[in-house]
C-alpha cells in the first residue's frame, strides 16, 4: 500500500545561476548552485506546481527514495505522493535545499570562487527574503510564472508567507503550518543557546573549519539536543520516554534516562551530516524574520499587497510556535480581508506535528488542496 | 416501522424549516456584502448566502468534523472556541454577524453578543423559543421539552441559556441593543399572532444603540 502512493525512486537536480545575487544585508553572491527535486508532472499551463520549502534542517528531498532498498524516504513522504493528500496526480511538486544549505545548494562549505577554498565564515547570512527571492529565480528556470501553492511549515511556513509578501502576483495558495510571523525572544534565545554552543567549540575555527580538516561536532550536538527539545511537548516526551531507565541507576553521567540515549543519538546523528555554518544561518534567519518591522510592527500593513489565499495550521501542543502566533497571521489577513482558512489540530507531540501523519491533520490539508485549482 | 416513518417527516420538515431561516436571513445580508458566521456547523449557511448574494463569508468552527465538512463545501472557517470572545476581528469590520440556533448552548451568553455587536455593523440572532406552546405543554406535564429543534435529554444537552422571546426582548432592552428586525417562524410560517406562545423560531435583526 505504501510503495503504491510514493513517488517511487527520485534523484535530485542542480539549477545553476550565474547572475550575481544581492543579498537583504547588501552582501552579492556572485553566483549559486541550487539543487532540487520534483514528483508528478508540470501541466501545459504551467498552472500546477506547488513549491515545499523546508525549515530549520530540512532538504530538497521531500518525497521519495533514492533507492529501492533505501530507509529513508524524503522528509514529508507521508503527505506528498500520487493520491496522497498533496496529490502529485495532480500537482508537480518542487523540493529545494535553500540557499545556504549544506545539501548541494551553495553554502559556506562550497567554494567562493574568488579564492578557490570553501566560504567558511565570509558566506553571507541569508535571510527568508534572500531564500524567496532565490526559490523565485528557480521557478524561472523552471518555466514557471505562477505557482499554484507554496507549503512550509515552521521556518518553511515563513517563506511560504514571505512569497505572498514578495511576489503578491506569482503565488495563488499559501499554506502556513506551525509558523509564526516573527519569533518571540524566548524562541530566539533557543537559537542563541544552540549558536553559542557552536561557535564556543574549539573546533569551529570563527567557521572556517573546513580549512583545519575537522568539524565542531559538539556544538553541533548539543545545539541539536536543544532544538528537539524545544520541538517535543513536555507530555509527549513524558509519554516516548518517561522517567524510563536504559540499565538502572549507576550513579554516572553516562546515558541512564532514555531520554538521554535519544537527545544524544539524535545529537551524534545531526553533527555527523549537518554543517554548523549552516546551523547558525538558519537560525539567524529566523531571527531576523520580521515582515511587520518595516511596517510599524504591523502585520496587517506589511501584507496590504498580498492576494493570495490562505490555509493557516497550527498545533495545541506546540510552544515553540504556539497557536496564538499562528493566529496573529489569521488576524492580518482578515484585516485585509484575504481568504483565509484556520485548523487548530489537537495534537500532543509539540512542534514535531507538523511532520507527523495525524490523519485529521492530513485530512484538513487534502481538503484545501482539492479545491485549489490547476 | 412507525419511528422510521415519524423521522423521514421529522427530517423533511427540517430541511423546510431550515431553508426558511436561511431565506430570511438571506433577506436581511446585503448582496455583496462580508458575512461572519459563529459557529457555523458544515457551512451549508455559508454556502447558500454565497450562491444567491455572492457574500465574502467566513465561518467560525469549535468542532473538527464541522470544520472539515466547512472547507468541503468551499467556505472559509476559522477553528475557534466562541466562548474566548472575538479577539481575531476588529471592531466593525464585518457588515453582518450571525449567531444561528447557537445563542442558548453558549456560556458566556452576554460577552459574545457584545462581541458580536463590536465586530458586525449589523448581528442576527436565532434561537428556539423556549416560551413555545409545546414546550410549555411538555413542563405543564412535568417534562423537560425534547422536540425536533430541542433534540436533546435533560442529562446530555449543550444547551445551556435556553430564553423566551419575551427574555430575549427584555435583554435587548437591558443591553441597549437596538432591535432592527424581528422574525417568528414556526417551521415554514411566519407567527404575527401571540409569537412568545405560538413561535419555535426567534430570529433577531440587531445593532448597538
Amino acid at each position: 500500500m505504501q510503495e503504491n502512493n510514493s513517488v517511487g525512486i527520485v534523484a535530485a537536480q542542480t539549477a545553476h545561476f550565474k547572475k550575481p545575487l544581492t543579498l537583504k544585508s547588501g552582501a552579492v553572491l556572485p553566483q549559486f548552485d541550487l539543487v532540487y527535486e520534483t514528483y508528478g508532472t508540470l501541466n501545459a499551463d504551467k498552472s500546477n506546481a506547488v513549491l515545499i520549502c523546508h525549515a530549520l534542517s530540512g532538504t530538497h528531498h521531500v518525497a521519495g527514495k533514492y533507492s529501492a532498498d533505501d530507509k529513508h524516504p524524503g522528509w514529508w513522504d507521508n503527505l506528498i505522493g500520487p493520491n496522497k493528500a498533496l496529490d502529485t496526480n495532480k500537482f508537480f511538486v518542487i523540493g529545494v535545499n535553500n540557499l545556504g544549505g549544506c545539501h548541494g545548494s551553495t553554502g559556506a562549505a562550497s567554494n567562493n570562487p574568488a579564492t578557490g577554498k570553501p566560504w567558511g565564515s565570509q558566506f553571507p547570512v541569508l535571510t527568508v527574503e534572500d531564500w524567496v527571492a532565490s526559490q523565485a529565480l528557480l521557478a524561472d528556470y523552471l518555466g514557471i510564472t505562477q505557482l499554484a501553492a507554496v507549503v512550509g511549515g515552521s521556518l518553511g511556513g515563513m517563506q511560504a508567507l514571505q512569497w505572498t509578501i514578495t511576489y503578491p502576483e506569482r503565488v495563488r495558495h499559501a499554506l502556513v503550518i506551525a509558523s509564526a510571523p516573527n519569533l518571540t525572544a524566548q524562541n530566539m534565545a533557543f537559537n542563541e543557546v544552540a549558536r553559542q554552543a557552536i561557535i564556543t567549540d574549539p573546533e569551529f575555527h570563527g567557521g572556517d573549519y573546513y580549512a583545519h580538516g575537522v568539524v565542531p561536532r559538539r556544538g553541533l550536538r548539543i545545539a541539536r539536543m536543544l532544538g528537539h527539545i524545544t520541538y517535543l511537548s513536555d507530555d509527549a516526551m513524558g509519554a516516548k520516554f518517561g522517567r524510563k531507565l536504559k540499565d538502572g541507576i549507576h550513579y554516572s553521567f553516562d546515558a541512564e534516562f532514555e531520554m538521554e540515549s535519544y537527545l544524544r543519538y539524535q545529537g551524534d546523528k545531526f553533527a555527523g551530516e549537518f554543517d554548523a555554518n549552516t546551523y547558525l544561518r538558519m537560525t539567524r534567519a529566523l531571527d531576523y524574520y520580521d515582515p511587520a518591522a518595516a511596517f510599524d510592527n504591523d502585520l496587517s500593513l506589511a501584507l496590504k499587497d498580498v492576494k493570495a489565499q490562505f490555509l493557516v495550521v497550527s498545533f495545541t501542543s506546540d510552544w515553540r510556535f504556539s497557536p496564538a502566533r499562528s493566529r496573529e497571521i489569521v488576524k492580518a489577513l482578515l484585516d485585509n480581508e484575504l481568504t483565509v482558512s484556520y485548523a487548530e489540530v489537537t495534537a500532543a507531540h509539540g512542534h514535531d506535528a507538523f511532520l507527523m501523519p495525524d490523519a485529521h491533520y492530513h485530512n484538513i490539508l487534502r481538503t484545501y488542496l482539492n479545491n485549489v485549482q490547476v | 416501522m412507525t419511528d422510521t416513518v415519524q423521522n423521514n417527516v421529522n427530517i423533511s420538515n427540517s430541511i423546510l424549516q431550515f431553508r426558511q431561516d436561511f431565506a430570511i436571513i438571506a433577506n436581511w445580508v446585503g448582496f455583496g456584502s462580508k458575512v461572519l458566521d459563529l459557529g457555523c456547523g458544515d457551512g451549508e449557511l455559508l454556502q447558500f448566502l454565497r450562491s444567491g448574494l455572492e457574500v465574502k463569508g467566513y465561518g467560525v468552527e469549535k468542532d473538527d468534523a464541522n470544520w472539515l465538512a466547512c472547507m468541503q463545501n468551499g467556505s472559509n472557517v476559522i477553528q475557534m472556541d466562541l466562548e474566548d470572545g472575538l479577539s481575531g476581528f476588529e471592531d466593525q469590520s464585518f457588515d453582518t454577524v450571525i449567531l444561528s440556533q447557537t445563542l442558548q448552548a453558549m456560556h458566556n451568553t452576554e460577552e459574545i453578543v457584545q462581541e458580536m455587536l463590536r465586530v458586525g455593523r449589523e448581528i442576527i440572532v436565532t434561537f428556539p423559543n423556549f416560551g413555545y406552546w409545546r414546550n410549555r405543554l411538555q413542563i405543564t406535564n412535568g417534562r423537560m421539552p425534547v422536540s425536533k429543534i430541542l433534540p436533546y435529554q435533560w442529562y446530555d444537552t449543550p444547551n445551556v441559556h435556553l430564553c423566551t422571546i419575551n427574555d430575549f426582548d427584555e435583554f435587548c432592552k437591558n443591553h441597549k441593543i437596538t432591535i432592527l428586525e424581528r422574525c417568528v417562524i414556526t417551521n415554514t410560517k411566519t407567527i404575527h399572532f401571540m409569537p412568545n406562545l405560538l413561535g419555535n423560531l426567534a430570529m433577531y435583526r440587531l445593532k448597538a444603540a
